[in-house]
This record gives structure tokens, sequence and C-alpha cells, in this order.
């Protein structure tokens, strides 16, 4: 008992418990450097290893505005460009709308009985499928099962159903951190659910949200396998009719049942050639995709720090 | 402020209305009635009530009851202060009012909450349709994170409110009414936010006297907020006394003194006594009653 309370009165100890405490910091803290510097290191060298390479492309405007081809210093990416904000288009219109009102569902109006629970599970889980599988599902189902033929619109499905689970997920995250004060509030005040839900949780849940599903579309943005499965080309050397045209009804969606590609398809089909000068197609192409994904995620920051300023 | 002391001086200040009540308090004749007398007390009012609670029941979704054979008038256009020691079950019960436990699963009421003149049970009403006409200003201030125009007429909108001269005359009356509108008038699409606590709180109760409520509802609405904003509200709440039926929770004792026409004090989830405030602090009916008053207990 003396010793004990020695231990806790003297100073000298509490001089070396501080100094030991401080050590583990500096330890801890440095560890956290050198996982951190390895992996931005890591990322960085590859950027750059693909700027270098592929900067004689990126430099030629031509390179944004060719169709691919045969002759590596002739072949562009502007089919692959245009694919991928088609198919980008079409995903965020059917995932983000089905993803909320899903998350919605599930947070706001779902009893909590077994039925609600399978369907929580199977939610997570198919976050975790390989993205192959979302590929064979999609040719089974739309291809086979219902005639579609590889068009932007099937490209758009099959990676709204593989980034669903990320925005159903984050959609019920974000209103679950909106404080039981606003709903009590509202409802407090007679309203009912949906305008509660509408009104009040939504716009407070809206960075969350967005957050999620930019992170959802930037999964969608890099995917290849699914498109490969389901019979995407890998040379493409038209565009899809335009949307908007100058004739009655000047808006068209003919470009939703056009044939595609997209732009890691493209990389993937240059990587593949034997010749070296498409491997510098392919280090740009692979700028150009890191760059986009890059923005979106700029834009899903920037969002999240804006409204934190705001509160 | 008043200090809190078993003596006549501790009594509301009541110069600005001069209610029947009013004078009918001063000429209480001052004999003690020596508490502990009685086990429970409820005073039955002379003036009109807003509302009867008979014989309430109420049980969480665990089964536990929190409320056990309540009853008590709620008497129209006053302020009716709710006191008892933590957990014994003020706040759940003045969530009765308006049903906001339906929020949550498997609650259970019995017995009657009698809405007057009309004569309706706000037990067998719809919840929402009890909240469209009970009101309720919650412990901490809880404004959306709109501005402060859109708050004040947030009840509004939901009752589908939208000719725009009618909001905005609604929200000048009410933010007026919550002697807040001198200092928002400027900043009214400002975010509500923006505000200090204690306006953020009288914001609320703007809020929700923008939809006329026939009850107001009051939890602890003083308790998160510092002592200038506190006086603020209760100098608030005394302004609203003859306009609009109030029940408060409060965990203060002198601010019940302060502002309630009536009190009620309960103790695990049982109404004690219910009487006057003044009679209530300065001659209690019952010993446990006195106990807690006096701080013996509590």
């Amino acid at each position: 008992m003396a010793t004990l309370n020695q231990t806790i009165s003297d100073a000298q100890a509490h001089a070396s418990l501080v100094r030991r405490n401080k050590n583990q910091d500096i330890l801890i803290a440095g560890l956290g450097m050198l996982i951190l510097v390895i992996a931005i290191s890591t990322l960085l060298a590859m950027f750059l290893d693909l700027f270098i390479t592929g900067l004689p492309r990126l430099q030629d405007p031509d390179f944004y505005l060719n169709f691919p081809s045969r002759k590596a210093e002739e072949a562009g990416i502007l089919s692959a460009w245009v694919g991928t904000i088609l198919v980008m288009i079409v995903t965020a219109c059917i995932s983000v709308p089905l993803g909320i009102a899903a998350g919605v569902y599930l947070e706001e109006y779902a009893g909590s009985n077994w039925v609600t629970d399978l369907i929580e599970i199977n939610v997570t889980n198919l976050a975790g499928v390989p993205s192959i599988v979302y590929g064979l599902l999609a040719l089974g189902l739309f291809i086979y099962a219902f005639g579609m033929s590889e068009t932007v619109l099937v490209a758009g499905l099959v990676l709204s159903l593989l980034i669903l689970p990320v925005i159903i997920v984050s959609t019920r995250e974000a209103i679950r951190s909106i404080p039981e004060a606003y709903k009590e509030a509202a409802i407090g005040l007679g309203a009912d659910q949906w305008q509660t839900t509408y009104s009040y949780i939504l716009p407070a849940a809206r960075p969350g949200i967005i957050t999620g599903a930019i992170v959802g579309l930037s999964r969608a943005i890099g995917e290849t396998a699914p498109l490969i499965t389901i019979g995407a080309l890998t040379y493409i050397a038209f565009l899809p009719n335009a949307p908007v045209s100058g004739d009655f009804p000047f808006i068209n969606f003919d470009w939703v049942t056009s044939p595609f590609t997209v732009m890691p398809i493209q990389m993937f089909s240059w990587v593949s050639r034997p010749q070296a000068e498409f491997q510098i197609n392919a280090a740009a192409a692979g700028v150009v995709l890191m760059v986009l994904t890059l923005m979106m995620n700029a834009i899903a920051i920037y969002i999240r720090y804006k409204v934190r300023r705001t509160d | 402020m008043t200090s809190f002391s078993k003596s006549t001086g501790m009594m509301k200040n009541l110069s600005s209305t001069a209610t029947p009540v009013a004078a009918k308090r001063t000429h209480h004749a001052p004999p003690p009635a020596s508490a502990g007398q009685q086990d429970t007390w409820l005073l039955e009012p002379t003036e009109d009530l807003r509302a009867r609670i008979s014989n309430l029941e109420f049980w969480y979704g665990d089964g536990t009851q929190a409320i056990q054979q309540l009853s008590m008038p709620l008497v129209d256009k006053r302020v009716t202060a709710l006191i008892g020691p933590s957990g014994c079950g003020k706040s759940t019960f003045l969530r009765c009012l308006n049903r906001m436990h339906d929020l949550y699963k498997g609650v259970k009421y019995a017995g009657e909450i009698t809405l007057m003149p009309e004569n309706v049970n706000l037990i067998e009403l719809d919840p929402m349709a009890v909240r469209l006409r009970v009101g309720m200003v919650f412990q901490k201030p809880n404004p959306f994170p709109k501005t402060i125009y859109e708050n004040t007429i947030a009840g509004l909108r939901i009752r589908g409110i939208k000719k725009r001269a009618v909001l905005d005359e609604m929200a000048e009356k009410s933010l007026r009414q919550a002697a807040l509108w001198d200092e928002v008038k400027d900043r009214l699409h400002q975010s509500a936010l923006s505000l200090s606590g204690g306006q953020q709180q009288r914001l609320c109760i703007a809020r929700a006297l923008a939809v006329q409520p026939d009850i107001l509802l009051l939890d602890e609405p003083t308790s998160a907020l510092d002592p200038i904003a506190t006086a603020r509200i209760e100098d608030l709440l005394n302004e609203l006394e003859g306009q609009v039926t109030i029940l408060m929770v409060t965990h203060n004792m002198q601010q019940a003194a302060r502002i309630s026409n009536y009190t009620a004090y309960m103790y695990m989830g049982q109404l004690v006594e219910f009487n006057e405030t003044d009679a209530l602090f300065t001659r209690p009916k019952c010993q446990r009653t006195e106990d807690y008053i006096s701080g013996r207990f509590g």
C-alpha cells in the first residue's frame, strides 16, 4: 500500500510516466506518417509514371477528338470519354433516385421485422460482391432474358446495380446522423412522415447523401469487368446521336440505345496491344480517367467542406 | 429575482394582468394548513378549463408503466407548471398530451385527456391530428437548419398555407408574440442557426405559436440556457399568460413560482398535489409536497 501511495504522489514517477506516454505518442505518430507516406508516394509515383509516359499524346489535341484507330499516333479517346459521360449520366439517373428512395424507406418507413433485417443484410453484403458477378447477372438478365443489346442503357443499369448498395448505405448513414430533435420538432408541429422526411430530414442529410452518391459514381466510372462481360465494344468509330438537336422535338434518347465504349475499356484494349506506341495511348487515357475520378472526389470533398462551414 | 422561501413574497408578479385569479390570490387568508394531512390534493379550479386529464396511464414499449392514474385539470389561457424530482414522469406526462410517444413502438395509453370545449379525447384521436392542435417546445432549442422566416412559418407550411401575405403576417405576429421580432426583423432570411441559444428557443416558441395551438407544451424550455436568456423566456411566458394555455415542465421551483398560475407536483408517475402556485408553495396540502419544496428531498 505504501509503495502504491508513493508511486501516485512521487514527482519523479510522474515525470517518467509523462516521458513514457510522450514517447508512445511519438512512436504512433511516426508509424502513421510512415504508412501515409508509403501510400501517397505509391499513388503519386504511379500517376507520374503514367503522366510522363503518356505526355506526348496528352499534349496532342487530336487525342481527345479522334476515334480509335489502328495507327497508334492517330488513335484518340473521343468515343471513350463521350461513352463514359453518357454511361455515367444513365447510371446517376437510375442509381441515385433509387438508392435514396431505398435508404429513406429502410431508415424511416420499414418496420423492424425479419423482412427488413433480411433486406439490410443483403444490401450490406451486395456492396462486397465482385463486379464481374454483376456483369454475369446483367448478361443473363438484360441481354439474354430481356433481349436487350449491349447499349448505353444496359451499361447504366449494370453499373447502377453495382453502386446501389453504396448509395443506400450512405443515405441511411446520413439520415441516421440527423439529430432526433429535428424529427421531433417537425412531428411536433403536426407534420406527417413524408413532410418530415422530405422537408426536414432529407435537406439536412443532403451533404451526406450527395457525398455517398459521388463516391458510388466514382467507383462506377472506373469499372471495366461488368461492361466487358455484357459485351461492350472496344472499337467504336462513331458517336451516338446527340441528345439535343435543332429539329423537332429537339431532345432525343437515341443515344441510350446506342453501342458504346468507355475509358477503362479503351485503356484495356490498348494495353493488350503488342505495339509500344499503344502503351503510350493507354498511359495517357489512364491519366484522363484518373483526373476524371479525382475531380468527382474533389466535388464530394468540396460539398462536405461547404456544408460543415455553414453549420 | 424572487428568493425562494415559504413567505408570501415569492408570489408571482401579477401587476401586468389584473385577472380574477390575481385578485383572488391576494385575498388568501394565511392560516397555514398543516401539511401532511392529505395524501394527495387536487384543486378544482373555478376558471374555465382547456382540458381535463382523467385517470391517465401510460406504458412504454418495454412494458414499464410511467404514468399511473393521473388526473388534473388544465386551466384555459393560464400557465401550469409541472414539478417533481428527476424521473418522476413529468416529461413523459407532457409528451402524452401531444402523443409524441407514438413515434416509438409499443407504447400504450389508458384514461382520458379531454380537450375542452369540444370534449374530444386526445387519446382516441389520430396522433397527427393531436399534434396539429397541441404545440410543443423542447428542452434544447431545435430550430430547423433553415432561415428564421422559414422556421417561424414551418407549421403553417405543414398545414398547406401558401399565400405569401398570410405567411408574412403570421411570421411577424408570432415573432412579436415571442418577443423576438425586434432582434430578427432585419435578418429574417438568415439561417436560424446564426441565432444565440436563447433566441433559438424563442424562435421555437414563435414556431409553436404561429399555428395558434390549443395547448402549448414546454419541456424544461430554459434548462439549456444561461440566466439572462432564461429571464427573457420567463418574461415572455408571463406575457403569454391570458393568451395561450401553457403546460410547462420545469426542474426549477423558483421558475415555477415565478411564472405559473397553477402547479402540479408529481412523484413516481403519480400526481401528488395540484393547486394554485402560491398555495402549493406556501401552504402545501400534502406532506410529500412540503418535503420536496422545502428541499428535504429531491
